[in-house]
């Protein structure tokens, strides 16, 4: 079998810091009188899978917004590879988003209107990589996640198997630093939600990603390195002090 | 593990470690049934018979030969299999069985069958739950500890999973839906915790 051809890739990204990678410290977010996080601490290492566990409504999704740069913090401290993300303006945390980070999401968010090879390329493209080259590493991933031949196929005409796993190409396809995954088996059967799983952690690994995954499954976050929980707006730190019977 | 002498069978590392984390609460398969069963793909001999059932359902815990000659013995009693001849070994020659149709009746008999399920209604969660709240003491720390182990038996059991076979997820997924059932009842326990201890204090 001839060796394959992986389409590289040059995008301008974060120094690499000593520490952790991802880091909420005292994290506070409220929407309107509710509060979402009171206080959040997590600390996630390079290359490290964390599983983000909680009830419904216990600020789970919202603390990965906030890792993400997608919510700003209303006190608190967001770092991301040595970089302060909460005190980046709006632009500054776009780029940071479209260059270092990946996103996967519970309903795929694929643009209906776009192939499945527009979708994959579209953050690329966006980062002012060329058409050329964004289209060939959009192809490439497609392929090394089992989609060949669906290049052409709108959102519309794929299972949510394969669509989900378009989302997490279009995820890779930057070569993100973090992959930030807000319950991404959460509209999937068991068993396809198993193969993304597969594919995500493995695909993580592959590429040095960090991986944040919020999920309320214990089957899915049992594929982490290991798990926080979120209740009522903290972060709850997990110390397995012996096992009795 | 008691290998009995003379076998060549092998647990496979990866299911022993499945078993090793799982076995606690997993039923014991019936063995006379399973043997005729097996028995029912193809003649064999009591040798083979072990092999294959070690391989697929006794793979932490292989059939002891006593074990297996008895079981035999007591279903050619029961006219369930009956002698098909002698096949050549490396020892002795080997008494080769066949199933007959009364055995056949029973294996389908017993795959028809549901198992009784098992709700575990008085497990030691349970208990230590129950205590904690009528001694005043923190159930929600204790779950959430409980909660830790779990997982950390689930990412144990999933990582064997993905370096394993199709019969080593089968076995694996078992375990993880058991303890995932577990971690969902400590969830809607932890939930219910303030009314569980109204309910349980003088």
């Amino acid at each position: 079998m001839s060796a394959v051809h992986v389409p590289s890739l040059t995008l301008p990204g974060p120094p690499d810091g000593p520490g952790y990678l991802v880091e909420a410290r005292d994290v506070v977010k409220s929407f309107g009188e509710t509060p979402a996080l009171r206080g959040a601490n997590l600390s996630v290492a390079r290359g490290e899978i964390v599983a983000v566990m909680g009830p419904s409504g216990s600020g789970k999704s919202t603390l990965l917004h906030c890792l993400a740069g997608i919510f700003k913090p209303d006190s608190g401290e967001v770092w991301c590879d040595g970089q302060r993300v909460d005190r980046l303006d709006e632009t500054k945390r776009t780029k940071l988003r479209r260059q270092c980070f990946g996103f996967v999401f519970q309903f795929g968010q694929l643009v209906p209107e776009l192939s499945t090879a527009d979708n994959v390329a579209l953050p690329l493209l966006l980062n002012r990589v060329g058409r050329k080259q964004a289209y060939e590493r959009a192809v490439y991933w497609l392929a090394r996640l089992g989609l060949e031949g669906l290049e052409g196929r709108r959102s519309g005409e794929l299972s949510g198997g394969q669509a989900q796993r378009v989302a997490l190409a279009r995820a890779l396809v930057t070569k993100p630093t973090v992959i930030f995954a807000d319950e991404p088996t959460g509209s999937l059967d068991s068993l396809t939600g198993e193969m993304v799983m597969d594919q995500m952690v493995d695909s993580a690994r592959a590429e040095g990603a960090t991986l944040v995954l919020v999920t309320h499954d214990a089957r899915v976050a049992a594929f982490a390195d290991r798990e926080v929980v979120v209740r009522d707006g903290l972060v709850l730190d997990h110390q397995i002090v012996g096992v009795a019977g | 593990m008691s290998q009995t002498s003379g076998g060549p069978t092998r647990a496979p590392v990866l299911t022993q470690s499945i078993h090793s984390v799982y076995t606690r609460t997993m039923s014991v398969p019936n063995v006379p049934n399973t043997l005729l069963g097996l028995l029912e793909r193809e003649p064999s001999h009591g040798y083979e018979l072990k092999r294959e059932y070690d391989n697929y359902f006794g793979r932490a815990k292989p059939l002891p030969f006593g074990q297996v000659y008895a079981t035999l013995s007591r279903l050619e009693r029961d006219n369930k299999v009956s002698p098909a001849g002698l096949e050549p070994g490396d020892g002795p020659d080997r008494k080769r069985y066949t199933i007959t149709d009364a055995g056949r009746e029973e294996v389908e008999q017993w795959l028809a069958a549901p198992v009784d399920p098992e709700p575990y209604l008085q497990t030691v969660l349970f208990a230590k739950v129950v205590l904690a709240l009528m001694l005043g003491r923190e159930a929600g720390r204790y779950l959430e500890t409980q909660r830790a182990v779990h997982l950390q038996q689930m990412r144990e059991v999933t990582d064997l999973k993905r370096k394993g076979n199709l019969v080593d997820s089968l076995l694996a997924d078992h375990a993880l839906f058991h303890l995932e059932a577990d971690l969902r009842w400590m969830d809607l326990t932890e939930a219910r915790l303030s009314a569980l201890a109204k309910v349980v204090s003088r």
